[in-house]
């Protein structure tokens, strides 16, 4: 049941323009201030910038599969008390997502979330690497991205059959680039802090190898391809250049990959242990300007909730994986880029690559859907797990202060987050 | 000084009080009646993930020389798989009351976990590819036994440095002390970004030996080559081996040290450790020395942390003046 | 060992600011060859005598009263050191680490040990070192030599030898050198 609501005094920032103003919501649509009901609730915006929901193109959700992690429930009010009003749950859940069945029981779960929830498919059957999963049957049950997760698909001749069979049918090949071969047995990036710390590591190029084959495969068979994950220097240039010469090709970066390094890893701390690895000062960099020129098309979570048993475990024997829906924005806006920059890199360019409109589409004008997200750019606060809506235990960013905090968020004209906290 | 996890955590001082002491306790070890009192009451525990009696055996014997009581907590090998929780073992040990565990695992870095779940002293007998503190201390002592100082001196470290704690913890400790050090090995046996660590690398040991002042064998794992990392054994001995010829043009000052258990015909030469210069049985005899000092350093000396309001009125008293009432030495000046 | 303490230790650290010259280089070498004499007289000679200083400030004292026996006699007696850290009744509580190697030259066991201190105060350093002597045998006699008691003691113990009786408050600290005892106080 949609209310009418009236934001007062923010900073209204879409692709189109941003303005200082005032923005009506009834029945789940953006309408004039003069065409609202009587009696809509007022929200107060003045000194946050109101956008249009984040959308969130990684995401492991737990359910199906690993309740105790997470649920849609809990992973949906992760999401919405972090801006995000659309995420894509990743395949790789219990049972994995390769038929249009479990498109459609995934899809009946993501109904309980306070947010909207899109389906990702896989690419093979059980997400093995050896069979294709019958993908037409994923694209007519709704799905628009299909991924392995994991490293990816190693075998290229299976990768070149996915990029050609997917075409025509409208779906995007999703990927992380990690050769297997070169990581395998690694728990971190290799270089000084591998070497001093006395964990095996996996090379930059263990990546960057698979960028090379992925991208000749996408210049052969003219399939779509979305690279999860970059996090080397040389990945981001790679993957832009081949992006500037037209290929079909799009990509994105974890938060913490842009704020944290393999230095961070000194007292071993296992909610720093991710896929990829935490990389050097130097890529970390790479990737943040690489964003701010958008070089990198978006800034995802990359959130994977794990319970405490999984992450108090010796490092070589730790799970891997960060929570990331309540603090990605923060991270992403205390990072030093234009919130604009932010804004395309985690709301209109991914909305825009999972076919949810485009930038213009989705800007605030009247007639537009509701999904809109205000945020305070300047509370701060210190990320305590804990107190955090996810059922995941492990924040890379745990204990660490940030500034930018969600306010409010409405979903489908629905006010699901209201003064930071989920709306009863 | 709470816990003893690497040598690059210890400060150069703590690391040079540590030898300065280590005499003291050899000469208790050396005596008739080998045990003082030092450490009553307390209680040391070890927690071996990894078999390694002889480590083990040192920290015991250190440990029953000050009259600390021992326990071996034996983690069976099936818990030591994936599904170990670190923290539920931290948590038997902290409610038995145990006052210093020293832990080995072959996982890097748990020894540092180890300690968020710990009230306890951790001392780590060895942690990975990472650390092992105790092994660099008592190589320390044994060169500064061997060399008079390490100031100045160069040493090689010979063999699969990639994987090796011990050649960590060596090259923090003998660069820290003032010597050189040249790592040789094949590339593939170096770990990454050797440009980081404050070493030469050289892959020709004929002209290392030719100007060094000691050198240091590590031990070569048959497993490696199973992983490609060097061809075969034969070859390893024939460009990186201690062989009986370059022993022989060593000459007879030069002191040849090894972690143990060595591999002879691999890393060394059937027979070239029975030479005199082949110091490893001191380097065993003073481990026990070394690991007296460090027990007593973090349980006995004070310096563990222990608040100023769990000190016994007396003690909390002598405090606030300027002179403890029962410290007679306090009082005499140098 | 003192000064090691006094530098790393809060709240035992602090300068030492002296107040008086109780005794001066010369009256210490007196006080040490009336020493001698008494030692000698009390046990009619050096048949099975040993020196043992406790480390660190029974070092000197003990190597000047074997100097002063020599000359008396004609023979030099075995000089040892024992170094009490392991033996302590507060090891734990304070920041306190062995200072060199316990040193005995010779067997003990039907010995006479005189054990030489500088500074006689609570008597609890020379329980420790009669702990430790336990080690290396069993001497017929164990006597205490002190280049100062400053009374204040906390358990029956007493010295057979004693350069100089200083009357002393507790707080104040007395500092013994071979050129000087001086009485002060530690300041922060």
């Amino acid at each position: 049941m949609s209310e009418a609501y009236l934001i007062r005094g923010g900073t209204v920032a879409d692709a189109v323009e941003t303005r200082t103003g005032d923005l009506g919501i009834a029945d789940g649509t953006i309408v004039a201030v003069d065409d609202l009901p009587s009696g809509a609730i007022e929200i107060d915006a003045s000194g946050c910038i109101v956008s249009t929901g984040l959308v969130d193109l990684n995401a492991h959700l737990g359910e199906p599969g690993d309740e105790a992690a997470e649920t849609m429930v809990s992973a949906g009010e992760a999401a919405v008390l972090g801006g995000f009003t659309t995420v894509l749950a990743m395949p790789d859940t219990h049972p994995c997502v390769d038929t249009a069945a479990v498109v459609e029981h995934v899809q009946l779960l993501g109904a309980h979330a306070l947010c909207n929830i899109e389906v990702a498919g896989a690419i093979t059957v059980g997400n093995k690497g050896e069979n294709l999963a019958p993908l037409a049957e994923l694209a007519e049950a709704g799905v628009r991205f299909i991924t392995d997760c994991g490293s990816g698909i190693q075998d290229p001749l299976l990768l070149r059959r996915a990029l050609e069979y997917a075409k025509p049918l409208g779906l995007t090949i999703a990927q992380p680039a990690d050769c297997e071969a070169l990581s395998r047995d690694a728990h971190m990036h290799e270089g000084e802090w591998s070497s001093r710390l006395g964990l095996a590591g996996a090379p930059a190029e263990a990546e960057e190898i698979n960028v090379m084959r992925d991208i000749s495969l996408v210049r052969l068979t003219g399939g779509r391809l979305h690279f999860q994950t970059l996090s080397t220097a040389g990945s981001f240039a790679i993957v832009s250049a081949a992006a500037q010469s037209g290929l079909p090709i799009s990509s994105e970066v974890t938060t913490h990959h842009l704020r944290l390094c393999d230095a961070d890893l000194a007292g071993y701390d296992t909610n720093l242990k991710v896929t990829p690895p935490l990389r050097a000062a130097g890529d970390a960099r790479a990737a943040m300007s690489a964003v701010a020129a958008g070089r990198v098309d978006v800034i995802v979570t990359d959130h994977t909730p794990h319970t405490t048993d999984r992450k108090e475990r010796p490092f070589d024997h730790a799970a891997t994986g960060t929570v990331g829906l309540e603090t990605a924005l923060a991270a992403a806006l205390c990072s030093g880029v234009p919130h604009e920059v932010v804004l395309r890199a985690m709301s209109w360019r991914p909305a825009e690559l999972l076919g949810l409109g485009s930038p213009e589409q989705r800007s605030l004008q009247v007639g537009a859907p509701a999904d809109v997200v205000v945020i305070d750019p300047n509370e701060t606060w210190t990320v305590n797990v804990a107190a955090m809506a996810t059922l995941g235990t492990n924040s890379a960013f745990e204990g660490t202060e940030l500034t930018g905090r969600v306010r409010t968020t409405i979903v489908g004209g629905r006010l699901v987050v209201d003064q930071g906290k989920v709306a009863a | 000084m709470k816990h003893l996890l690497s040598i690059d955590e210890l400060t150069t001082d703590e690391l040079q009080e540590l030898l300065r002491i280590t005499p003291s306790f050899a000469e208790v070890a050396s005596r008739r009646i080998a045990k003082v009192p030092a450490l009553r009451g307390l209680t040391v525990a070890t927690l071996f993930y990894e078999d390694s009696t002889r480590t083990r055996l040192s920290f015991e014997v250190a440990a029953k020389r000050l009259s600390a009581d021992t326990l071996n907590v034996s983690v069976a090998s099936s818990s030591v798989n994936k599904g170990e929780s670190l923290r539920d073992t931290a948590e038997t040990i902290e409610a038995m009351g145990i006052d210093a565990v020293v832990v080995r695992h072959a996982s890097s870095g748990a020894p540092w976990q180890l300690t968020k779940w710990l009230d306890a002293s951790v001392i780590n007998a060895g942690d990975g590819w990472h650390q092992h503190p105790t092994q660099a201390l008592l190589d320390c002592f044994t060169l500064q036994q061997e060399l008079g100082s390490l100031q100045g001196r160069h040493i090689a470290i010979v063999g699969d440095i990639k994987h090796s704690r011990v050649a960590r913890s060596d090259v923090s400790a003998f660069t820290r002390l003032g010597a050189t050090v040249t790592l040789v090995a094949p590339p593939t046996l170096l770990p990454p970004a050797t440009e980081t660590w404050p070493v030469t690398v050289s892959h020709d040991l004929d002209s290392v030996l030719a100007d060094v002042d000691a050198v240091y064998l590590l031990r070569m794992q048959k497993e490696r080559m199973r992983e490609s990392l060097v061809p075969d054994l034969r070859e390893y001995t024939a460009l990186y081996g201690l062989t009986g010829a370059r022993a022989a043009r060593l000459g007879p000052n030069i002191p040849i040290l090894h972690p143990g258990p060595m591999n002879r015909g691999v890393e060394i030469a059937a027979d070239v450790p029975d030479l005199d210069q082949v110091v490893v049985v001191d380097q065993v005899r003073n481990g026990v020395a070394v690991r007296m000092a460090v027990l007593f350093m973090l349980l006995g000396s004070g310096n563990s942390g222990l608040p100023a309001d769990s000190l016994p009125a007396a003690m909390a008293q002598a405090s606030q003046a300027p002179v403890s009432a029962d410290a007679e030495s306090e009082e005499v000046s140098a | 060992m003192a000064e090691r303490e006094r530098k790393g230790a809060p709240p035992f650290g602090g300068t030492f600011v002296p107040k008086a010259t109780v005794m001066d280089a010369d009256q210490i070498r007196r006080a040490v060859k009336r020493m001698a004499h008494e030692i000698l007289e009390r046990n009619g000679g050096l048949d099975g005598v040993v020196i043992v200083g406790l480390q660190t400030g029974g070092i000197e004292p003990a190597l000047h009263l074997v100097e002063a026996l020599e000359t008396i006699e004609g023979t030099r007696p075995p000089l040892g050191s024992v170094d009490v850290a392991f033996h302590r009744d507060d090891i734990g509580l304070r920041p306190v680490l062995p200072e060199a190697p316990t040193d005995i030259p010779t067997e003990l066991t039907g010995a006479t040990v005189i054990l030489v201190d500088d500074v006689l105060f609570t008597g609890r350093t020379v329980r420790a070192a009669l702990d430790a002597l336990n080690d290396f045998g069993r001497p017929r006699s164990v006597q205490l030599a002190v280049m100062v008691d400053r009374g204040h003691r906390e358990l029956p113990i007493r010295a057979d030898y004693v350069g100089k009786n200083l009357p002393s408050a507790r707080s104040e600290v007395v500092n013994v050198t071979m050129s000087g005892v001086e009485i002060g106080e530690m300041q922060k």
